[in-house]
């Protein structure tokens, strides 16, 4: 092979004191936890790192992880994806309508198809007829609410319990927990302890009452990760995404491979919706899916395009997102975390001597260490902004690092036609 | 001669084809989901056409699409130098809000008062699109990201904002919250232009022609727009012609801000005078729509404008049928889709007929000698 496809870093760091990427990566969560325990303790916003807003926030991250993984494959063979939305709606509406009749799992089945259909819809725009990629989307995301709607009107409005703009509850699906975890932890997270505590809330949150389809989400993340950087399949499919007429010239069947990739986006993105309407709630609601699509697209670019990012992405909203529901007195502790973080990376560039972010980076933080001292809660509006200014704060932090695909969003035309 | 006539009327034949096309098959596929669930497509359309004659169904879709057009000219904008500005639909609420506060807020002559306005209203979408330009510059962030977070923090925003104790005051007689209400000498009147009708057209379409002109003036007609196509189209070649991308990239997303300030216009001045929490919301997205179906053309942008007003107003009859009005919908999604796709498919039909015909020029110029078309990719 002449092309290698490996990410090329694009800045040339020495690595922090030594250490190998998956130990880099441990440390800074565990500096990160140390930092948010401290302010936990400082603020007496338990809410921080109690069981109850990890597992909230699971809970809403996985349908927006669930989405930039769907985001993640087309953008890897080169189809930009803002139909996920339009997805997650089919998907939404699949598993309600046929949830409540034939149970939870046919519901999710039938919202892997719906989203499927939307992607081939997609594929067959974007690949076939060559329409530019955000065109299709577009159009995807107006018909699968107008689908949706009109289906509800036609297949719901006169079932039991359900109406035109929702369907009849589904039984739902098993949450299971670690046996005795859940007994062990709590004494010690109750205690408030340093650190101690606060591991024992996020382990507990995360054990605990976990959903059958988190789990499936979680292996899908996994084996996305395997089939797409350690098989033949996934190197032929990034590779169309890179460089189209370079693996058209090695044999690949570019074309089949973006169907693939989109066909399996946008089953992805249903699978998101049908977690909506099973896990999250337990039937379909007309505007349900509220954006999450676009936000999913989002995690994937914070994620770099790659699963790994993606999920820390999908955890970042997740997180303040379950915040913001949970508790006012918690984002308003959150104020001192950004202060924290971007104190961090103030010193962190002024020791790799970019005085300008160093500056701008200072200028934030102290400024959120007065809104800080000066307020004692932040009014409710504010608080639900917090994960789209997160994201926004974060990206314009880390932004210059991203790497998209070379070829994505480009419309492939195989030669001579 | 005869044959350069020819061609053109080829050509023109060839560029409405397409559009006709998107609109044809869109009826058929609407048709299909419609006879499926077992409504007649054939009455159903015929009600919404007959519907939409109704004096006040057609002032209604007149005004509907004054302010479509400035939605969709706000996206074309912004699409005709490769930026996706999802944005507009949190520019245009928040310039909306804030225009409403200040115009209730003042008493100016008439003139001004209404300058006034609208001058905060494009100040303000300008700005607030300019964030994602700034981010997009400076730190390298996708506008599609920004402008879609920027969307959602618009909400938050307004919800903070349009409380009693900041911008908003009780509306009599209910329990909406709104603005106060905008003078007399703050408001536009309507225009009679609909025959028979009891409602006006807003006066506010004057000012939809007078941008629509500008905006084919600056894109077709001065250097800005040259530039701006030409960053649009190839960057590369721009910056080497010595434009300054990251000038243009902030003065577009501003201008495409700008122009989308004014989608709450006709409504807010013409209508409403206040901005309450039941403000028309979700337009921007529309927009998007209408500018992919105009291709981001002046005139292209308002026959999608009036299409979409039509589809979205004359639909309000079908649920008195029976018949869910959301199919409107299926018909706006597959009309964005087919009409690329027609689009591709005479693109395509061109290309085999352009190198077609110069095959045979070179055929019988180069008598025996085998020559192969070249150049014709587009």
């Amino acid at each position: 092979m002449s092309t290698t496809l490996e990410e090329t870093p694009l800045e040339k760091k020495a690595p922090l004191l030594g250490l190998s990427k998956p130990w880099r990566m441990a440390l800074y969560a565990f500096a990160g936890l140390v930092v948010l325990s401290l302010i936990r303790v400082i603020t007496g916003a338990n809410d921080l790192t109690s069981a109850g807003t990890v597992n909230a926030a699971v809970m809403l991250a996985v349908p927006i992880g669930l989405a930039g993984l769907g985001g993640l494959w087309s953008e890897r063979a080169g189809v930009v994806n803002i139909g996920l939305e339009g997805m997650m709606i089919l998907g939404s509406f699949g598993a309600g309508w046929i949830g409540w009749q034939h149970g939870a799992w046919a519901g999710v089945l039938m919202a892997i198809a719906f989203g499927v259909i939307g992607g081939l819809v997609h594929a067959v725009a974007t690949v076939t007829f060559g329409v530019d990629h955000v065109v299709s989307g577009v159009a995807i995301n107006i018909l699968g609410l107008g689908a949706t709607q009109y289906l509800a009107g036609e297949l719901l409005a006169d079932s039991p319990g359900g109406g035109e703009t929702q369907s009849p509850p589904n039984s739902g699906l098993p949450k299971p927990s670690i046996p005795g975890l859940s007994g062990l932890l709590e004494p010690l997270e109750s205690k408030h302890w340093f650190l101690l505590s606060d591991i024992a809330g996020i382990l507990r949150g995360l054990f605990t009452n976990v959903s059958l389809l988190t789990i499936v989400a979680i292996l899908l993340v996994v084996l996305t990760y395997v089939l797409l950087w350690q098989t033949p399949f996934g190197l032929r499919l990034r590779s169309v995404g890179e460089d189209p007429h370079a693996a058209e010239s090695l044999g690949v069947k570019v074309r089949l491979y973006k169907y693939y990739a989109v066909a399996v986006s946008g089953g992805l993105a249903g699978l998101a919706g049908g977690f909506l309407a099973i896990v999250a709630s337990n039937l379909y609601r007309e505007g349900q899916t509220g954006g999450r699509g676009y936000i999913g697209l989002a995690a994937m670019i914070f994620g770099n395009w790659r699963p790994g990012g993606l999920m820390m992405g999908a955890g970042l909203f997740g997180y303040t997102d379950a915040m913001q529901l949970r508790n006012a007195v918690a984002v308003h502790a959150l104020l001192l975390v950004v202060f924290a973080l971007l104190l961090g990376l103030t010193v962190l560039n002024l020791y790799r001597r970019r005085w300008i972010s160093a500056g701008v980076g200072l200028v934030f933080a102290v400024l959120s260490l007065i809104w800080y001292l000066n307020t004692d809660e932040l009014p409710g509006p504010i608080t639900t902004m917090t994960p789209y200014v997160t994201t926004l704060l974060v990206l314009s932090l880390a932004a210059q690092s991203l790497r998209m695909p070379k070829a994505s969003g480009q419309v492939y035309r195989p030669e001579g036609k | 001669m005869n044959k350069l006539n020819a061609d053109t009327a080829r050509r023109i034949g060839l560029s409405v084809a397409a559009p006709v096309l998107a609109v044809a098959l869109s009826v058929v596929i609407t048709s299909i989901v419609l006879a499926s669930a077992g409504n007649d497509p054939v009455e159903t359309f015929t009600q919404m056409i007959e519907y939409a004659q109704e004096p006040r169904t057609t002032t209604l879709i007149i005004n509907a699409a004054v302010t479509y057009y400035f939605a969709a000219l706000a996206v074309a904008f912004g699409f005709r130098m490769n930026l996706f500005n999802i944005g507009v639909d949190g520019q245009y609420r928040l310039a909306a809000l804030l225009a409403a506060a200040v115009g209730g807020a003042v008493e100016l002559p008439k003139v001004l008062h209404v300058g006034l306005i609208l001058l905060v209203a494009v100040i303000v979408g300008g700005l607030w699109a300019a964030v994602a330009g700034l981010l997009k510059v400076y730190r390298g962030i996708s506008e599609v990201i920004t402008t879609i977070m920027l969307n959602s923090i618009t909400t938050a925003l307004i919800a903070y904002l349009l409380t009693a104790d900041k911008l908003a005051v009780q509306v009599e007689g209910s329990n909406n919250i709104g603005t106060p209400e905008i003078p007399a000498s703050g408001r536009v009147g309507g225009i009679d232009l609909v025959p028979d009708s009891k409602l006006q057209v807003y006066g506010l379409i004057v000012l939809a022609a007078i941008v629509g002109f500008l905006y084919w003036f600056v894109i077709e007609r001065s250097r800005f727009g040259f530039d701006l196509r030409a960053t649009g189209r190839n960057e590369e070649a721009a910056v080497a012609s010595g434009v300054n991308v990251k000038r243009m990239v902030l003065i577009s997303m501003a201008i495409s801000g700008g122009i989308a300030g004014l989608v709450g216009m006709p409504q807010l001045l013409g209508a409403s005078y206040t901005y309450s929490l039941d403000f028309p919301a979700g337009i921007g997205f529309t927009g998007i729509a209408i500018a992919l179906l105009g291709r981001n053309t002046a005139i292209g942008v308002a026959i999608g404008a009036l299409l979409f007003g039509f589809l979205d107003t004359s639909s309000q009859i079908l649920d008195l049928e029976g018949v869910p009005k959301e199919i409107v919908l299926i018909t706006q999604g597959v009309i964005v889709l087919s009409v690329v796709i027609a689009y591709e498919l005479v693109r395509r039909y061109r290309i085999v007929a352009q190198q077609r015909e110069v095959g045979r020029q070179l055929s019988s110029a180069a008598g025996s000698e085998d020559s192969k078309p070249q150049g014709a990719q587009a």
